[in-house]
């Protein structure tokens, strides 16, 4: 702690030096930016991570594998049936099983309800952030059904483990089908409101508009993903480019924008938000009969191997790099690779040199959870 | 003597006279602001889809006397390094200046604490001290957020008292005089936002900014400072400093019915209540200025509840390059009409 403040500190009586967080309203979580002030300008940010460290990829390394499962929900937390996906999408490749249609169907829905559920929270947090809070509770709204629908089928409202290891844990239950239809199916007159909202707002427009510029080649340096890479105009969607589960089945559309600043990164998941929804319908049109579940043993002990595997999570590439030695019932080294890290990385070197308001509305922009970046 | 000679002779004491008004004004403020703290947050509520306060009493109305009698039983917290002196004044010195323009603003033909010849002069000139107290705090409490919260409150101040000012100078040429229940009486027959519209579109922007409401409430941008000037404040000192901000709301709208919106007057029916006579007509032309306030005040929550925040270039922006200039041009072409006119 003591040596960011050392590496940010400054002779020059005109700055100062501002924890932004761990507890601030607008840190998402327990981010903290030490800030280098003039005036209201933030000369130098440098993000201090590791408030929310529980060692998690440790902690793989001491559990079985099938332990392991519920801990991957506790990273990040807002998009939880993401990271159980990609868990047991690597036991899966290492283990060689198969997945059943129907399971494969389910948790498209699946993944896609939790990614619409993000986003909604996102577009909500992004209001509060720059000051209109009604918003906020709008997002709320919308997610709430959503939250509703996988409460249906989980039981759970945030963490879920439903992913489970050759298909999902329980079936779709009765009249979940109609239910998400009937709910998917409004969606889109929410967004149009949104839309609406935010679109003939020229005080949000002014507030996002050409502010935090991030380069492309800047970003693909940096290793941005998702939507944050999307919005600099590059079209890299893990659904499109190497595509996992059923994902090439449906017809989707990759959101980009050009801009690259933060108006492009709020439009762009206003986008996805859409093409969620398609990817929902089409799956529910064919979603077939059939097992939930592979067989699976209540043990699993993989042979000896090592598996990376990659998913789009809302935030951007989240991965997992498994090494099994094939003795042990748990993993010998799971490496994760989390999007919000490397995107909070990025975050200085477009956000330095803005102004506190700026720096606020970049930042809420990136769309961090810090479950996923301390691990 | 009679007893009630005996009464009236010690009213017509200036001295509890005064008494008597500063009384009536606390009074007033903190009713309405008690019932505003409780209509904001029930309006905003709805639109917000949810419900708001509705425990404590029929609709919640009891919330603010539940959150007063919380907030006095609070620990009253001073930080260790705070500049205590400093620190313990400013919620005093807001509430002062927040109360003292209240003292020249007619609520009804004769019931004005102090109608004094140069009324709209000291209105602002006070009103704007109460920045004061928002530096005080934001530096008292030795805290970096509630210096830069202290910082844009000053720098808003001064941005947007020139072009409240200036927009109000159009009437002024208008009616000739400084004082307020005169300017009041100009408007019988038609109301200054009619004839002076552009003035009143500056200073309805102004007067928001210089309230701190959304989109204009950078001092204490909750998402970016934290809680901006108060965020050490806890207790009944927070309370006061929440309070001098309703106050200031109260008191910026009641100048903006009395300039602009014709005070107590109504069209049609200020011609029947002129012909009545007793304390009935003060009764009804009180109530005509507070029902106009309240339909501004809603206004300004409806608009709290939409828009988000600017930022502070962009609010200092707005001050200099367009509300100034376009107030000024008020000016000019104001006592050019009236030239042309006479």
């Amino acid at each position: 702690m003591e040596a960011v403040i050392k590496k940010i500190k400054t002779r020059n009586p005109n700055e100062m030096i501002i924890n932004i967080g761990p507890q601030h309203p607008s840190t998402h979580g327990v981010a903290r930016l030490v800030t280098r002030l003039d005036g209201e300008r933030a000369v130098k940010i440098e993000p201090v991570i590791g408030y929310l460290h529980r060692g998690i990829e440790k902690l793989a390394e001491n559990r079985n594998y099938v332990q392991f499962l519920p801990i991957t929900d506790r990273l990040d937390y807002v998009s939880s049936i993401t990271n159980n996906m990609v868990y047991v999408q690597a036991v899966e490749e290492i283990l060689g099983i198969d997945v059943p249609e129907r399971a494969e169907y389910i948790r498209i829905i699946m993944l896609e309800l939790q990614r619409l559920a993000s986003h909604l929270l996102f577009v909500g947090t992004f209001g509060a952030d720059v000051g209109a809070w009604t918003v906020l509770m709008y997002g709320f709204r919308e997610r709430e059904r959503i939250l509703d629908l996988l409460e249906m089928v989980t039981g759970q409202r945030l963490l879920y483990t439903y992913i489970w290891f050759g298909g999902v844990r329980y079936d779709l239950p009765e009249g979940f089908v109609e239910q998400c239809r009937k709910t998917v199916d409004a969606l889109p007159s929410y967004f149009d409101d949104y839309e609406e909202y935010f679109y003939n707002n020229e005080v949000f427009l002014g507030r996002c508009r050409g502010i935090g510029i991030l380069k492309k080649k800047d970003a693909i340096n940096m290793g941005v993903t998702g939507p944050n890479l999307r919005a600099c105009g590059v079209e890299y969607d893990i659904r499109k480019i190497d595509p996992y589960s059923i994902y090439d089945r449906f017809d989707f559309k990759v959101c980009t924008q050009k801009e690259g600043d933060t108006l492009a990164r709020f439009n762009v998941r206003m986008a996805e938000m859409r093409e969620s929804v398609k990817i929902i319908q089409q799956a529910l049109d064919n979603l077939p009969e059939g097992d939930y579940k592979a067989n699976t043993p209540k043990f699993l002990k993989p042979p000896q191997g090592e598996v990376y595997s990659r998913v789009e999570s809302p935030r951007g590439e989240l991965a997992v790099h498994l090494i099994s030695d094939g003795v042990n019932r748990n993993p010998y080294r799971l490496k994760i690779r989390s999007p919000a890290f490397c995107n909070l990385s990025a975050f200085p070197a477009f956000a330095e040199g803005d102004i506190i308001p700026d720096v606020i509305v970049n930042f809420a922009s990136i769309d961090i959870v810090l479950g996923e970046i301390d691990r | 003597m009679d007893i009630i000679e005996i009464i009236m002779g010690i009213l017509k004491n200036p001295l509890v006279k005064s008494a008597i008004g500063a009384i009536g004004i606390i009074t007033f403020l903190s009713l309405n602001v008690l019932f505003l703290t409780w209509l904001e947050r029930k309006l905003i509520a709805r639109v917000q889809i949810r419900y708001g306060p509705n425990r404590a009493g029929k609709f919640g109305l009891l919330q603010p006397i539940a959150d007063g009698a919380k907030l006095i039983t609070k620990e009253d917290i001073i930080p260790k390094k705070a500049d205590k002196p400093v620190f313990i004044l400013a919620p005093a010195v807001g509430f002062l200046f927040a109360v003292l323009p209240a003292v020249s603003i007619p609520l009804a033909g004769g019931l004005i604490v102090s109608d004094l010849n140069i009324g709209v002069l000291y209105i602002v000139a006070v009103a704007s001290l109460s920045t004061i107290a928002i530096i005080m705090a934001g530096w008292g409490s030795n805290n970096k957020y509630t210096l830069l919260g202290g910082m844009r409150a000053v720098g808003q101040s001064l941005s947007y008292e020139i072009p409240l000012v200036l927009s109000i100078i159009g009437i002024i040429i208008f009616v000739g005089s400084l004082s307020m229940t005169e300017i009041v009486d100009a408007q019988k027959n038609i109301w200054f936002v009619f004839l002076q519209p552009i003035g009143f579109l500056v200073f309805f922007v102004a007067a928001i900014a210089e309230m701190g409401r959304i989109p204009f409430d950078l001092p204490e941008s909750e998402s970016e400072l934290v809680a901006g000037f108060h965020t050490e404040y806890s207790g009944m000192r927070f309370a006061l400093l929440l309070f001098a901000e309703y106050i200031h709301m109260v008191v910026a709208v009641a100048l903006m019915v009395a300039l602009f919106f014709g005070g107590w007057y109504l069209p049609v029916i200020s011609t029947f209540i002129s012909s009545m006579s007793g304390i009935v007509p003060v009764i009804l032309e009180a109530g005509i200025f507070i029902v106009k306030m309240y339909i501004i005040i809603v206004i300004l929550m409806w608009i709290r509840a939409t828009l988000p925040r600017i930022k502070i270039t962009q609010m200092i922006g707005i001050g200099w390059k367009v509300l100034i200039p376009i107030a000024l041009l008020n000016i000019l072409i104001t006592s050019f009409v009236l030239v042309v006119l006479k």
